[in-house]
C-alpha cells in the first residue's frame, strides 16, 4: 500500500497546494473525514472549517470557507472558494470564515447542529490560539 | 502657408501625446502579464471544477428531478444578456465587438417575440446600449473601483443572478465577453450559463460521477455546486474579459504611438520646408532690394 498520496488544494483565484501527503482531515458536509491513501472514491461538499493535512514534511492546516473535495485512491483534490494557510492568516483574514461557520451553524438543522458546533468552536480556539 | 509658430506648437503636443500613449501601452503590458497570470492560476479549479460537474450533470440528466440551474425553467420567453464590458475606453473594437454581438443577439431575441432583458458589466458597455435599449437594462455592475478582480466580484454577479432567476424574472442568462486569443486577437463571446450547459467529460476523466460515492447524496451536491458553477463561469469570463482589455489596450496603444510617430515626421518636413521658404524669402527680399540701389 503507498503511504502517501497526491494532494491539491485549488482555490479559483490560484493553486495554494500540491504535495505528497500521507492523510488529510477535511471538514465534509455529514462531519470530519480523513483521506488516505487508497480511500474510495468519494465527492463531498465541505462546510467552512479547517483542513490538516499530514504529510512528510510536517503538519500544515488551510482554513477554508466551503467548496468541494473528490478523493480517489490515488489522491485528493480540494477545491475550495476560499482557502488560507494557517501559518500565514492574520485574524483578519480569518474573520469571513468564521462568519461562514458561525452562519452554518445557525442554519444547521438541529440534528446536525453539533457537528456545525464543534467546526465552529475549532476555528474558535485557533484563532484565540493565535493572539 | 501655416504659421511657423503654430507648426512648432503642432509638433510639441503630438511629441507629448505619443509619449501619454507610449506610457499607456507598457502599462497595459505589465498589467496584461498579470491578468494573464491570473486566467492561468484558476484554470485548474475551472478544469477540476467542470469535470466533476459535468459527470454529475451528465449522470443525473435533465430528467424533472435535476434541478432548475440544469434543466432551465422549462421556458425560454425571457432572456437576459449579461454584457461584460471594460471600464475604460482607449482599448480599440474591445467594448464595440461585445456590444455589437450582444446588440445583434438582442435584435434577433426581440425579432422572435422574446423579451430581452440588459445586465451590464463594466461603464462602457451601459454607455454604448443606453442609447438604444434604456427601457430593456435592468441593472448594472460597477468594478471601476476594482483593482485587482477576485472570485468574490464574480460570486457577487452571480448571487444577484441567481436571485432573479428563483424569482423568475428570466429563463435563460447568456453572458458576453471577449475571449483572450492572443494579444492582437480577442474573440467576442456569447455563453448561455442558466440553465447551465455541461459537457459530459470525455476521455480519461469519463469515469467523474459514475463509480464515486456521494457525500450527501448526488442532487444535493449538485444543487449546492450549480450556483458555484455561474460564479465560477462569471469569474473565467471576466478574467478573460480582463486579459482581452489589456491585450487590445496595448494594441491600440502601440498603433497611436505608431501613427504620432508618422504624424511627427509629417510635421517636421512640413515644418523645415516652411522654415526654408521663410529664408528663400527673405534672401530674394534682400538680393532684389539690394539690385534696386
Amino acid at each position: 500500500m503507498a503511504d502517501t498520496m497526491q494532494f491539491d488544494l485549488v482555490s479559483p483565484e490560484q493553486k495554494l497546494a500540491s504535495l505528497q501527503v500521507s492523510s488529510v482531515q477535511i471538514p465534509g458536509a455529514d462531519g470530519q473525514m480523513t483521506a488516505m491513501p487508497n480511500h474510495a472514491p468519494v465527492i463531498t461538499t465541505l462546510r467552512p472549517g479547517v483542513l490538516h493535512v499530514k504529510g512528510p514534511e510536517g503538519e500544515v492546516s488551510y482554513a477554508v470557507t466551503g467548496g468541494f473535495a473528490e478523493i480517489n485512491p490515488e489522491g485528493l483534490s480540494v477545491l475550495a472558494e476560499k482557502a488560507i494557510a494557517m501559518k500565514d492568516a492574520s485574524m483578519s483574514d480569518l474573520e469571513p470564515v468564521v462568519a461562514a461557520a458561525r452562519d452554518a451553524a445557525a442554519n444547521a438543522a438541529p440534528e446536525q447542529r453539533d457537528m456545525a458546533e464543534l467546526l465552529l468552536a475549532d476555528l474558535e480556539t485557533l484563532m484565540s490560539d493565535m493572539v | 502657408m501655416p504659421n511657423l509658430k503654430d507648426l512648432k506648437n503642432r509638433i510639441e503636443s503630438v511629441k507629448s501625446t505619443r509619449k501619454i500613449t507610449k506610457a499607456m501601452q507598457m502599462v497595459a503590458a505589465a498589467k496584461l502579464r498579470r491578468a494573464q497570470e491570473a486566467a492561468e492560476q484558476s484554470r485548474p479549479y475551472t478544469e477540476r471544477f467542470n469535470a466533476v460537474l459535468g459527470g454529475l450533470a451528465a449522470a443525473v440528466g435533465t430528467s424533472d428531478g435535476a434541478p432548475l440551474l440544469l434543466r432551465g425553467s422549462g421556458d425560454d420567453k425571457v432572456h437576459m444578456l449579461v454584457v461584460m464590458t471594460a471600464e475604460r475606453g482607449l482599448c480599440g473594437g474591445f467594448n464595440s465587438t461585445i456590444v455589437k454581438l450582444a446588440k445583434a443577439r438582442a435584435q434577433a431575441l426581440l425579432a422572435e417575440g422574446k423579451t430581452v432583458k440588459i445586465l451590464t458589466v463594466g461603464k462602457k458597455g451601459r454607455e454604448q446600449l443606453k442609447s438604444e435599449y434604456a427601457n430593456l437594462m435592468v441593472d448594472h455592475v460597477d468594478l471601476s473601483e476594482v483593482k485587482r478582480l477576485g472570485y468574490d466580484h464574480a460570486k457577487d454577479i452571480a448571487v444577484g443572478l441567481l436571485k432573479r432567476f428563483e424569482a423568475v424574472e428570466f429563463d435563460v442568462a447568456t453572458i458576453f465577453y471577449n475571449r483572450f486569443q492572443s494579444v492582437i486577437s480577442q474573440i467576442p463571446t456569447a455563453q448561455q450559463v442558466i440553465p447551465a450547459s455541461y459537457d459530459a467529460p470525455e476521455g480519461e476523466d469519463a469515469g467523474v460521477g459514475s463509480d464515486y460515492d456521494y457525500e450527501p447524496d448526488q442532487d444535493q451536491i449538485l444543487a449546492d455546486l450549480l450556483p458555484r458553477g455561474v460564479a465560477t463561469q462569471i469569474f473565467a469570463a471576466l478574467l478573460e474579459n480582463g486579459a482581452s482589455e489589456q491585450g487590445a489596450r496595448m494594441s491600440a496603444m502601440d498603433n497611436a504611438t505608431r501613427n504620432a510617430g508618422d504624424m511627427i515626421d509629417n510635421l517636421t518636413i512640413e515644418y523645415n520646408r516652411s522654415r526654408q521658404a521663410v529664408i528663400t524669402n527673405e534672401l530674394i527680399e534682400i538680393i532684389s532690394g539690394a539690385e534696386a540701389l
